[in-house]
């Protein structure tokens, strides 16, 4: 054993999986921030609210239609997806051309509504969730016990990350995504529906935030407000990365996770002002972001 | 000059009525400022507004022809917004008494500002016991609960029952720091020890840093000094990390149904917890809590609620016997002459320093099996009498007590 600071490397190690583990959901909301600033220019707002709204399905599908974790892990995604489909073809189409201020103000509009409407019906002490049956207990790693469920997190959300990157810049429809938002009269005179591109992105963009949120809802509470407690850090972790760079999402997700991990136990009263501080070193040094390609 | 002539005026206009009770405007005007969409809004909330409203039915002050005006805000729990709020509503709207408030930092904010305007402020969400310690005023009740009562109920208990090594986890702010020194008092007079502690931003959402921090001082006795959905969490993440499977146990300093609603009994069974007030206590309670639940999306009444409806009876009944509300100071004077009796509360005192004195009760939380549903949740340990539920007059510091 050896100490560092005071603290044992038992504890140092234990700290650097819980960092690891939330960096898990700062990851998957800000990539699918990142996917819709990339694709459609949006700052969506709302991304909180549909994290939140992913963990009220579940809870909805577990008590009305009996229907478990791994069902809501998939049906949860689809559903809020469609509705964000809704929310594209209905508001955002028409916003597009408009400066950056009006999509922000809809989809904050829209996450205010979101969040009123269900603390109106639920109340904010939140509905319990529990974690389901072939994922509880943990193990002992030695350092410290780690409960499967959270072990799942990481490697589901990690993979999730790692597929998303793969489709957007690797493959053929990635390739058709961006160049539509580099120059969308040119790829729409290939014969692309660039229009119903841009929708179905969005749609997976809000999918990615409702995965979030049926993933965080065995831990936190499943309650109105979980979204706007952590979309702030999610928005400062997508500018860290830089707005609309991929891998910078992923990357500054996971890192930031484990940053705010080690001052919780450094110093645990800046934990939640330490991603800001780090955003403002990085707006001064590199305006773009980490990741970001040069304004 | 023309000042002089307009306070003339005002003195003979308000000669002019002194026939009839005077109050303020010809209205008595109470303000329940508190939480209304955070964490602490179930059980706080508009379910405040509902008891104040339901006090001012029960008392029958229309019948009486007092004209009682209730309005809610929302302080966000924030000092700042809840400072803005108050001034807003004593100067402009003319607000005589403010209600609840409930987050100590904002507590102690109001405090101050209802003292120098000669206010009345009747404290039942916030926990902070210094409000009738060296932060008491002339103009303040605090008549729920307080952070020394919840550590002499909850924490003493514990420390008897062979809980004698601690670590706290608090939040960081005026409420989380005077829970834990009360409850750091309590266990260490009653043979016990604490080991650390650590601090955590308010509101959080993961505490597993925090609780492996707790695991690793092998202290038997994990306090939790927050509250609302940051103790929900703590909980819930603690029987995730296996530490109450591990031999430690979780000591929920201040926690209320509608957070145990929200665990829901698998999770929360077997936590002892320290109240003033729970609805299936007698056929009165029980009345109350099937005429209130109905108005507030069916959540029962928590203590808060309880101590609204409470506090409000008896300003009602202080401003009735002074037939006057303008004086914050004489009217709270006179609510500490007359003894309380309401059918929640039952029959109490309001002490010098500010603290209403009634019994406190320690409860444990139903197993599931022993539940016959939804809010029926806790069973009584012990009942705390009013003498030793609070902390002894001398012992506050309050500065109106020495006068």
């Amino acid at each position: 054993m050896f100490e560092v600071l005071g603290i044992s490397s038992q504890a140092l190690f234990g700290q650097l999986l819980i960092g690891l583990i939330n960096g898990s959901f700062y990851a998957l909301l800000s990539l699918g921030l990142a996917v819709i600033f990339g694709m459609l220019n949006i700052i969506n707002f709302t991304h909180g609210a549909q994290y939140m709204l992913g963990a009220f399905t579940a809870f909805f599908l577990l008590r009305y239609a009996g229907m478990g974790y791994w069902w809501a892990i998939v049906v949860a995604p689809l559903v809020i997806g469609l509705t964000g489909i809704i929310i594209e073809r209905l508001f955002l189409q028409w916003l597009y051309k408009l400066d950056h201020l009006y999509g922000l103000l809809l989809t904050f509009g829209l996450a205010l509504m979101f969040e009123g409407t269900f603390r109106n019906f639920f109340g904010s002490s939140g509905l319990p969730y529990s974690v389901p049956p072939e994922l509880q207990g943990g193990r002992n790693l030695g350092f410290m016990f780690l409960p499967n469920y959270r072990a799942w997190v990481v490697l589901f959300s990690l993979a999730v990350c790692l597929a998303t990157w793969f489709v957007i810049e690797r493959t053929k429809l990635g390739s058709y995504l961006r160049a539509a938002t580099e120059n969308p009269t040119l790829v729409r005179a290939f014969g692309i529906n660039v229009p119903r591109m841009i929708t179905l992105t969005y749609g997976f963009g809000v999918a990615l935030a409702a995965l979030a949120g049926v993933m965080a809802a065995p831990i936190y509470n499943v309650s109105p407000q979980m979204g706007s407690n952590l979309i702030i850090v999610v928005f400062a972790v997508v500018v860290i990365g830089g707005m609309g760079s991929i891998m910078g999402a992923i990357v500054t997700g996971f890192g930031l996770g484990i940053i705010e991990g080690l001052t919780k136990v450094f110093f645990p009263e800046a934990s939640n002002t330490v991603i800001f501080i780090i955003m403002a070193i990085v707006l001064l040094i590199r305006p773009a972001g980490l990741f970001g390609r040069g304004a | 000059m023309k000042g002089l002539i307009s306070l003339a005026a005002l003195a003979v206009a308000l000669g002019c009525g002194s026939a009839q009770a005077q109050y303020t405007d010809g209205t008595i005007k109470i303000g329940v400022l508190n939480d209304m969409s955070g964490t602490y809004s179930d059980l706080s909330g508009q379910g405040s507004v509902i008891a104040a409203r339901m006090a001012v039915e029960d008392f029958g002050a229309a019948a009486k022809g007092m004209k009682v005006e209730i309005i809610g805000a929302d302080h966000q729990n924030k000092p700042d917004v809840g400072s803005n709020i108050a001034r807003t509503w004593i100067d402009v709207d003319k607000v005589d008494v403010i209600v609840d408030v409930p987050t100590s930092s904002v507590a102690l904010a109001v405090n101050e500002i209802v003292r120098d305007k000669n206010k009345v402020f009747l404290v039942s969400g916030a926990a902070a016991s210094d409000l009738t310690g060296p932060k008491c005023t002339p103009n303040t009740i605090h008549w729920t609960y307080d952070t020394w009562a919840l550590a002499n109920g909850t924490g003493k208990a514990i420390v008897k029952t062979g809980g004698d090594t601690w670590f706290f986890l608090t939040a960081d702010y005026a409420f989380g720091h005077a829970l834990e020194r009360d409850t750091a008092a309590v266990v260490e007079k009653n043979g016990g020890k604490v080991l650390g502690r650590v601090r955590h931003p308010f509101p959080g959402t993961d505490f597993s840093s925090f609780l492996l921090q707790a695991q690793a001082s092998k202290a038997k006795i994990i306090g939790l000094a927050n509250a609302g959905s940051d103790t929900i969490n703590s909980i819930k993440q603690a029987a995730e990390f296996g530490i109450t499977s591990g031999g430690q146990n979780l000591a929920a300093l201040l926690a209320f149904i509608t957070d145990v609603h929200a665990l829901g009994l698998q999770t929360a069974q077997g936590l002892i917890l320290t109240e003033a007030w729970y609805w299936d206590l007698n056929d009165a309670d029980r009345a109350f809590a099937k005429r209130f639940a109905p108005q507030y999306k069916g959540i029962y009444p928590t203590m808060v609620h309880a101590g609204v409806y409470s506090a409000v009876t008896h300003y009602l009944k202080a401003v009735e016997a002074l037939k006057s509300d303008a004086d914050g100071k004489a009217v709270v004077a006179k609510m500490k002459e007359m003894p309380t009796d309401d059918k929640l509360f039952g029959k109490g005192t309001v002490r010098a320093d500010g603290r209403k004195i009634h019994p406190m009760y320690l409860f444990e939380v139903k197993k599931p099996a022993e539940s016959k549903g939804p809010w029926d949740y806790y069973k009584v340990r012990a009942t705390i009498p009013a003498d030793e539920a609070f902390r002894p007059l001398s012992e506050g510091g309050c500065p109106l007590v020495k006068s």
